[in-house]
């Protein structure tokens, strides 16, 4: 798989949940998702980047726009130097909330992109990289 | 501070989202509306969010609690212009928002609102 293009935009506060959405749309534009595709990641990616700056208390987002033989894809990484997952089975069920939220950031984002993977350890923040292809 | 404008038309209240909102907005709006439901004796609400490109969980329940609200203070809320790839991914999202009344257009959501209030 080749990087065609790459870079990283902060995910402290609030508003940068915002910003991050509209990188994911300008990205996934480039990268030529049709448009139930790129509001798909941005949806997927406006929840990661929020659960970064509620619960990871800030952090980051790489970009690469990827190919393959075949097709082109954006990947998200976003991470975070957070408290991190304890109960990885937990966060990922539908409805659980450690917070105030619906408890679909994680698993909604998850049924929405093409690729999806989490890694995350009690004190050594979280790392969630979502893909969708072309 | 940002705000999202609420316009009166008689009995009715009028939002038009036209900002990428931030949760902080979204929360503003919420508190605005109840309030300005609860001044003007409002009987529907109708919010259109046509010029929404996107609808996460957040805002979803924002949407949500608004109708919710709306009804318990007497006024229906009819929420209007969701675009298809919207509607996909909120479905697939796990958000169905269940008991909010939607309609297509502005014009159909009025005619919603104005049947429910002469029907009574």
């Amino acid at each position: 798989m080749n990087i065609l293009k790459s870079g990283s935009q902060p995910v402290r506060i609030e508003q940068d949940v915002v910003m991050a959405r509209q990188v994911a749309r300008k990205l996934s534009v480039e990268a030529g998702l049709r448009l139930i595709d790129q509001t798909k990641l941005v949806t997927a990616a406006s929840e990661l980047a929020r659960n970064t700056v509620v619960y990871g208390r800030g952090g980051d987002m790489d970009w690469e726009i990827v190919e393959d033989e075949r097709r082109k894809g954006l990947r998200l990484t976003f991470r975070d130097q957070g408290p991190g997952i304890a109960d990885m089975k937990l966060a990922m069920t539908d409805g659980w909330t450690s917070g105030s939220g619906l408890g679909l950031g994680l698993t909604g984002a998850k049924r929405l992109v093409d690729d999806f993977s989490v890694e995350s350890a009690p004190g050594e923040g979280t790392r969630v990289m979502i893909c969708k292809w072309t | 501070m940002e705000r999202i404008p609420i316009l009166q038309m008689g009995d009715f209240l009028l939002v038009t989202i036209q900002v990428d909102m931030h949760d902080e907005l979204a929360l503003t709006l919420q508190d605005d509306l109840s309030e300005r439901i609860s001044k003007t004796s409002a009987r529907g609400v109708l919010i259109d969010i046509s010029a929404l490109d996107m609808v996460d969980s957040f805002i979803g329940r924002m949407i949500g609690t608004i109708s919710g609200l709306s009804r318990i203070m007497d006024a229906a809320t009819v929420l209007v212009g969701m675009q298809p790839a919207v509607a996909i991914t909120l479905v697939e999202l796990g958000l169905t928002l269940p008991g909010v009344i939607t309609a297509l257009n502005v014009e159909r959501g009025m005619k919603l609102l104005r049947d429910r209030v002469q029907s009574e």
